[in-house]
């Protein structure tokens, strides 16, 4: 089964760029694709900019509405995803764990729906 | 058939349906991989029993029957599905089941069967409250209307509950099989948790609805007996049931008449059960010799010291204290706090208890529990502080339903006050 994992975290809590801190999660996660890659479960996984350069789409009465940020006030914000192909939710929940986001955010995992 | 033997022999197929429902879903869910189409079909060939039944005779193998009937429902049903062609490796496992009938007599691969049941029914992946009611209705076999009794929901509202656990089962790949090792103490945890919550339910006796909620009470009892054949090496499933038996044993001198509660140091001990009694501590004691004791071990441990002792007065408080103080360490909540400051104040004196009071209503966790400020107010009024011990009476009072315990509450404040 193919499971999206969708990493939130708090973009102010988030380590600076340039810090250690932030050199260190930068290892953490190249550790963890790494690790997904060579055990097969590995679909997709990209970061996203920051919350800041979103930008909203909704057709309302046949007009395209656009603004700026994303819909909801939140504490914590989308901030990238992996999809994985795991066993059952054991596995994606083991996975997402260890996603390094898991230890101060949060990853919601969601199953990709399948049409049959 | 007369009518009255027709309804008869109505009830009795009733009484084996619920008794093989568990077993047979578990599987049916094992072979089909799909926990809504064996509810259904197994539903199915429960009505074909309630009208065969009564007729025929009841079969030689009621379960044999019961799940050969359900998986050829469950084969029309998957050829009537729109989606046909995508099921056809489970029509190939149903019709070479179908062939060979000999494999449900296997008792030990139903057990496995009700094993990973039971712990996708209890996955953490489910609200609690959702793996309450999916643990009684697969494996305790109660219908959707007798939980939604239970529980004081509508049969709609739980019918939905159970709905929309099913379909998370399927959809987000919960796993149907026994927990690895690495998870296993976790998720063991989480199932033990679920029978202890619907003991609860059931034991929390709020007037009116006795009869439905004693039933929920058997219930846990009855899977926490299968939890204890399942994993015998698990001292603490034989430490729940132990803990659950000697709860209920009390059952009859817990309400009086008008349903209202009894607590345990005004109960009439000729009324307990004690065969009930004598099985927990048995229990116990089996699951106590195989090393430490987890938190339902030492709670079944304090149950058995009371329902042992001759009166409330007479009860090993020291050992009780002692016994509190192990569960604090493994379960610090407020309220373990307050059981081992209660018992120590018998062991004791109600002075060497009263600082741990103090010290929890500074907290101030417990201002709304009602047995903390009755238990404060009786510490006071025993150590001679009538004028501190009748506002405890005042705040313990404003939180009090119960007729019963009013009534006690009342005249005790009259004491102080005189």
């Amino acid at each position: 089964m193919k499971y999206m994992c969708l990493i939130y975290g708090a973009e102010a809590k988030h380590p600076q760029a340039g810090t250690p801190e932030m050199g260190q999660l930068m290892e953490n996660y190249m550790a963890f694709t790494g690790e997904a890659r060579e055990n097969n479960v590995m679909v997709a996984g990209d970061p996203l900019e920051p919350v800041a350069t979103a930008t909203t789409v909704r057709l309302r009465g046949g007009k395209v509405e656009i603004t700026d940020g994303p819909f909801a006030e939140t504490k914590e914000q989308l901030g990238g995803y992996y999809i994985l192909d795991c066993k059952d939710l054991d596995e994606a929940i083991a996975y997402a764990a260890r996603i390094p986001t898991a230890a101060f955010g949060s990853i919601e995992v969601r199953p990709i729906m399948v049409f049959d | 058939m007369t009518l009255a033997s027709l309804e008869q022999t109505q009830a009795a197929v009733k009484g084996i349906v619920r008794e093989e429902w568990g077993r047979a879903l578990a599987s049916l869910v094992g072979q089909l991989r799909d926990f809504a189409l064996a509810e259904d079909a197994l539903q199915d060939a429960v009505v074909a029993a309630l009208e065969h039944w009564p007729l025929d005779g009841v079969p030689t193998q009621p379960r044999a029957w019961l799940l050969q009937t359900a998986r050829r429902r469950a084969i029309d049903r998957l050829r009537r599905d729109a989606n046909f062609k995508a099921k056809r490796a489970e029509l190939a496992v149903l019709h070479a089941l179908d062939r060979q009938a000999g494999q449900d007599h296997m008792d030990e691969s139903i057990a496995d069967e009700r094993l990973r049941l039971i712990f996708t029914c209890c996955h953490p992946a489910l609200a609690e409250t959702a793996r309450v009611v999916l643990t009684l209705r697969t494996l305790g076999g109660l219908t959707t209307e007798e939980i939604a009794r239970a529980f004081l929901v509508p049969e709609t509202t739980m019918a939905q509950r159970l709905t929309r656990a099913k379909r998370k089962i399927k959809a987000a790949g919960i796993p149907y099989e026994v927990p690895e090792p690495a998870l296993w103490a976790e998720r063991l945890g989480s199932v033990l948790l679920v029978i202890y919550l619907i003991f609860n339910e059931g034991y929390a006796a709020t007037s009116g609805e006795a009869p439905t909620r004693g039933e929920l009470c058997r219930e846990a009892i009855r899977l926490g007996q299968i939890m204890v054949q399942l994993v015998p090496a698990e001292p603490e499933a034989a430490g729940l049931l132990a803990l659950m038996l000697l709860h209920e044993s009390r059952r009859l001198a817990r309400s009086d008449t008008a349903g209202d509660l009894i607590t345990l140091d005004r109960q009439d001990r000729a009324l307990w059960d004690r065969d009930m009694i004598a099985a927990g501590a048995r229990l116990l004691e089996g699951a106590l010799t195989q090393g430490d004791a987890g938190p339902y071990q030492i709670q079944a441990a304090i149950s058995a010291l009371h329902v042992q002792a001759p009166s409330y007065a007479a009860t090993d408080w020291r050992e009780i204290t002692l016994l509190y103080g192990e569960l604090y360490a493994l379960q610090p909540s407020p309220v373990v706090k307050l059981n081992a400051a209660v018992a120590l104040s018998f062991a004791e004196s109600a002075e060497a208890a009263l600082p741990t009071l103090a010290e929890l209503e500074r907290q101030g966790a417990l201002a709304r529990y009602q047995p903390f400020h009755a238990a404060h107010a009786d510490m006071l009024r025993r150590a001679g502080r009538n004028a501190a011990a009748a506002t405890s009476y005042r705040l313990a009072l404003a939180l009090t339903r119960n007729a019963v315990e009013r009534r006690f509450l009342e005249d005790r404040l009259n004491d102080v006050l005189g």
